[in-house]
């Protein structure tokens, strides 16, 4: 055993050209990154005012560039995947072999979901969530940010996989036991254990996090049932986080001891029962796809009703319906696996309870419904991504509910049917709604507006792409054609193919439009500020601060009486009422203790990937004298001086003046 | 409205398309696969019922109530209405209570496990899924194939299934469900065919680098006595299925071609089920396996 465990230099993947070509690309930008810092001499202002900060605010936009940065990344993996069945029909073999191929639907799978999905998902919360109760950060800053670095460890393990080894190539769930060292030898396992591992235990303290904030630190006057629809979505999500992935992380730890320490859990021999490890990782993953819908459904209510100018339709039902929604999806599980050989009635069961959750799911289409119902709706980009969501996701949802039939299941399990399912509820449901959130709360995370015209271009690339990627796989999957096929021999498949490549191409145009706009709406930020806090006449008191807030978001707590409380203040009349004096406000200091803690965890996977038991060890200390060192600062907090908060309030009170000036 | 006219145009196309296209679980060749078929027009209609109104509204509401349309009646308030409420609650349950019905009876219907209401007698095949090939062990006529399953038409078959290694899932499409295939335990999946012919078999779960080349031919012979006809002439064939022939059968390899044994082992399939349970090398202690077999029948 060498000092590098079992990095060999064959680890590098040097004779695959379009790895190397795709390193060399990501070298050259990330020295080009490096230089432009340099240039400018932001090194100072990345690490003050970003890597360490405990803002919630400054974190959602890290959450948000880390989403959009694994969005190329796992978008890259799916346009392979799509022109390689385009190319790999009638018995040709294409440009990606198995070894190549099998690695790809796997890290594609991972990335959109745990590093780009729910980063995105997880940002927009940090941005909005506290500002909309009225808090001044979330219960525990500095956690929040040691839970943003567990997520970026993840997902630098998970890439450096593409120059250093190979990933995972069973398939995202990672079933063994082909995910077994019997089956797997190699490091992709392993990379996905702690990909998965680490970043699991920074989304599960977010999840803590944000409960505990919620709870304890909602605006005075605020009840829990005049919470914001967005944030009670969020607070069902960090229900299921909290309740879901402890299993994650045990059944990641269980297949852990099977790999390192020849244990039996999930093996084949030794009494191991790998339908034991697809319970488990089910009873998570069900779960999961809520937390990435719920927080979605949220936006798009608030969406609705603000461009609307109404209250939400059936607020009281949109709670429990989203609390249905939750409870209702751990009750579910089994549905990934009708097909195990459960008896009719269990899969019956299961079947049932799947379709019961399209009640509340339907009661909440009708409540957006019977929100337009009477209002004035501006036709605004974030509004675009909601209507082609309410369309999109009613037939995902249709399709959803026949793959809940056992009986119709057992012929579309697996199918590109399936795939094409739950891309339409993950597409349609979950990023169109972070895209609506994305364009929605856009001016008020950075102070200007997104370039419209832009924005609605890039939103009809991806809902027309969508359709054109993904109906075409619903039709495969009629035709028989399962899941992670290398190659195809089908005549009557190619057509179909040809379309979903097409398709991908389309959402290509969409997803580069979405970087142009952001391009465009810095280059001219200048010209497109948000001065008074508030675009969209909003209801909500994220849009009674300044845009960006303030770093300390209220300079005295709001009192609420409503649940649109900005629009209650707004009709009295005090929603800029300047208080008579200003108290003093206790403010975290920002600290560097989230990085070394998370930092080192990620040394501990990537030695434990390869190997190199004494790195780990070396790992291992460092999170706990990180640790300790945290513990023992003094410096963890400030007050800010009332001048200073007047100085800041008066500027931001001057901006309000200014625009309803010109109003009138 | 461009959506909405691209998803119907996409719908209609592949609806019409699809009842024009061979092979596939919409062109089904056996009871099983045609109830399920029937299973899917019948929820997918119902579920049209709520679906198509709920996108028409949407783009209708959207279309009504946009902003400049200040003749219409504005009342940002209104935001409850206990009569909408029962509505919007009523309107899913009622769709989904008889979705939910239809589940419950077409689920113990469809049970792949429950033998197929028939006057024939079910043929019993033993189904291995191997690196990357299907083994297929015919108890009752000695016989056993790799990469091609044989059965006469319109008679039932019971398949019994397990893995030697990862887990698949055994699937015909045009005869309609699948079931998974696990090392060190018999699943079972009991089919029918109703016309003759010659259909696609697949893996449908992703079991490594030669999962693609994993498939076989399912052949519906049209009259049991060709079934025969097939059986002796497989039994001319010299192979035999051993202990040590399937060892090497049991080797990784991929796009395995037809092959066919004329001979096997007494209980190789529970052989092949049984070699993961204990310390038990049944390989080496043949004599183990009668006793674990009657477990494994559990």
């Amino acid at each position: 055993m060498s000092l590098l465990g079992n990095i060999t230099l064959d680890a590098i993947p040097y004779h695959e050209p379009i790895i190397m070509v795709t390193l060399a690309v990501i070298g050259v930008i990330g020295l080009a990154v490096v230089g432009l810092i340099t240039k400018y001499e932001k090194w100072g202002v990345l690490w003050h005012n970003w890597l360490t900060s405990v803002d919630h605010k400054r974190l959602g936009i890290m959450y948000i560039i880390l989403a959009l940065v694994m969005l190329i990344r796992g978008f890259s993996d799916a346009i392979m995947m799509r022109t390689q069945l385009a190319i790999a029909t009638n018995g040709s073999e294409g440009y990606l072999p198995p070894e190549h191929y099998d690695q790809i639907f796997t890290a594609h799978g991972i990335i959109m979901i745990i590093f780009m999905a729910m980063p995105f998902m997880i940002g927009l919360m940090n941005i909005v969530l506290p500002l909309q109760i009225g808090a001044r950060d979330v219960a525990f800053p500095f956690m929040n940010n040691l839970s943003f670095w567990f997520t970026a460890s993840g997902a630098v393990l998970i890439n450096i996989s593409l120059g250093l080894g190979e990933f995972a190539k069973t398939g995202w769930l990672a079933y063994p036991p082909l995910s077994e060292m019997s089956f797997s030898p190699g490091v992709g396992v392993d990379y996905y254990i702690w990909a998965l591992q680490i970043s699991g235990i920074g989304t599960l303290l977010t999840g803590v996090n944000f409960l505990a904030t919620v709870f304890k630190m909602r605006a005075p006057g605020m009840k829990l049932m005049q919470m914001p629809i967005f944030t009670w979505t969020c607070t069902w999500a960090n229900i299921l986080i909290v309740a879901s992935f402890p299993i994650l992380t045990a059944v990641l730890g269980l297949l852990t001891l099977d790999r390192y320490l020849d244990f039996h859990f999930f093996t084949n021999d030794g009494g191991g029962n790998a339908m034991m490890y697809i319970n488990l990782f089910w009873a998570w993953g069900h779960p999961e796809v809520y937390i990435l819908v719920l927080p979605a459904f949220g936006i798009f209510s608030e969406v609705i009703s603000t461009f609307t100018g109404k209250r939400l339709f059936g607020y009281t039902s949109m709670v429990w319906a989203s609390g249905a929604i939750s409870i209702l999806g751990f009750v579910v599980w089994l549905h990934h696996f009708f097909t195990m050989g459960s008896s009719a009635d269990v899969n019956a069961f299961f079947g049932v309870m799947t379709m019961i959750i399209a009640i509340p799911t339907g009661v909440k289409l009708f409540n957006w419904l019977f929100t337009m119902y009477r209002g004035r709706l501006r036709i605004t980009v974030p509004v675009l991504w909601t209507l082609g969501f309410m369309v999109t996701f009613s037939i995902g949802g249709m399709t959803g509910v026949l793959l809940a039939i056992p009986g119709a299941d057992y012929v579309l399990h697996n199918s590109l049917f399936l795939v094409a399912h739950f891309h339409n509820t993950i597409i349609g449901g979950a990023v169109f709604g972070y895209m609506a959130g994305f364009a929605f709360w856009f001016p008020k995370a950075t102070g200007f507006h997104l370039n419209e015209r832009l924005g609605k271009y890039s939103f009809w690339c991806w809902q027309i792409g969508f359709y054109v990627a993904f109906m075409p796989l619903y039709v495969l999957g009629f035709l028989g054609m399962t899941r992670r096929l290398n190659h195809t021999n089908n005549p009557d498949w190619n057509i179909w193919l040809y379309v979903a490549a097409l398709g991908a191409v389309i959402i290509f145009a969409g997803i580069i439009l979405q970087f142009v706009q952001l391009y465009v709406s810095i280059r001219d930020r200048e010209q497109n500020p948000d001065l008074d806090g508030d675009p969209w006449n909003g209801h909500t008191l994220e849009w009674s601060t300044a845009s960006p807030p303030q770093f300390y978001n209220f300079a005295t707590l709001p009192k609420v009486h409503d649940i649109d409380a900005f629009t209650d203040m707004k009709e009295k009349g005090i929603e800029y009422q300047a208080p008579d004096e200003y108290l003093p406000i206790h403010m975290p200091s920002n600290t560097a203790a989230g990085m070394q803690v998370a930092g080192a965890a990620g040394i501990v996977g990537f030695a434990l990937i390869w190997h190199i038991w004494w790195l780990a060890i070396v790992g291992a200390l460092g999170i706990v004298v990180a640790f300790i060192a945290r513990c023992y600062a003094n410096n963890v907090d400030y007050y800010v001086e009332p001048q200073e908060i007047a100085e800041i309030e008066q500027a931001h009170l001057a901006n309000v003046a200014s625009v309803k000036e010109e109003l009138v | 409205m461009l959506i909405r006219k691209l998803g119907y145009s996409a719908l209609a196309t592949s609806l019409l398309l699809l009842s024009g296209c061979e092979g596939g679980v919409l062109d089904p060749k056996g009871q099983v696969g045609i109830d399920e078929k029937y299973l899917i027009i019948v929820a997918t209609v119902l579920m049209l019922l709520v679906v198509v109104p709920v996108i028409g509204m949407t783009l209708y509401f959207a279309w009504r109530y946009r902003e400049g349309r200040e003749h219409e009646i504005y009342d940002p308030k209104w935001a409850h209405s206990n009569k909408v409420e029962a509505v919007v609650w009523l309107i899913p349950i009622v769709i989904i209570a008889i979705l939910g019905a239809l589940t419950w009876y077409s689920t113990q219907k469809l049970d792949p496990y429950k033998s197929l209401d028939h006057e024939h007698k079910p043929i019993t095949i033993q189904v291995v899924s191997l690196n990357w090939k299907w083994l297929f062990i015919y108890p009752e006529q000695g016989i056993a194939t790799v990469n091609e399953v044989v059965f006469p038409k319109d008679v039932p078959v019971e398949f019994k299934i397990t893995s030697d290694t990862t887990m698949n899932s055994f699937f015909i499409p045009q005869l309609g469900s699948q079931i998974y295939s696990m090392a060190g335990m018999t699943t079972r999946l009991n089919l029918i065919a109703n016309e003759a012919g010659e259909f696609d078999g697949i893996s449908a779960n992703y079991s490594g680098a030669g999962f693609t080349g994993m498939k076989f031919k399912a052949i519906a012979k049209p009259s049991e006595q060709a079934f025969e006809d097939w059986v002796k002439a497989v039994k001319h064939s010299p192979a035999a299925l051993t202990d040590s022939s399937y060892a090497q059968l049991a080797q990784p390899s991929e796009n395995n071609p037809v092959d066919y044994y004329g001979t096997v082992e007494n209980e190789m399939f529970q052989h092949v089920v049984m070699q993961f349970m204990g310390n038990m090398k049944h390989h080496e202690q043949p004599e183990h396996s009668a006793h674990m077999s009657m477990q494994a029948e559990d």
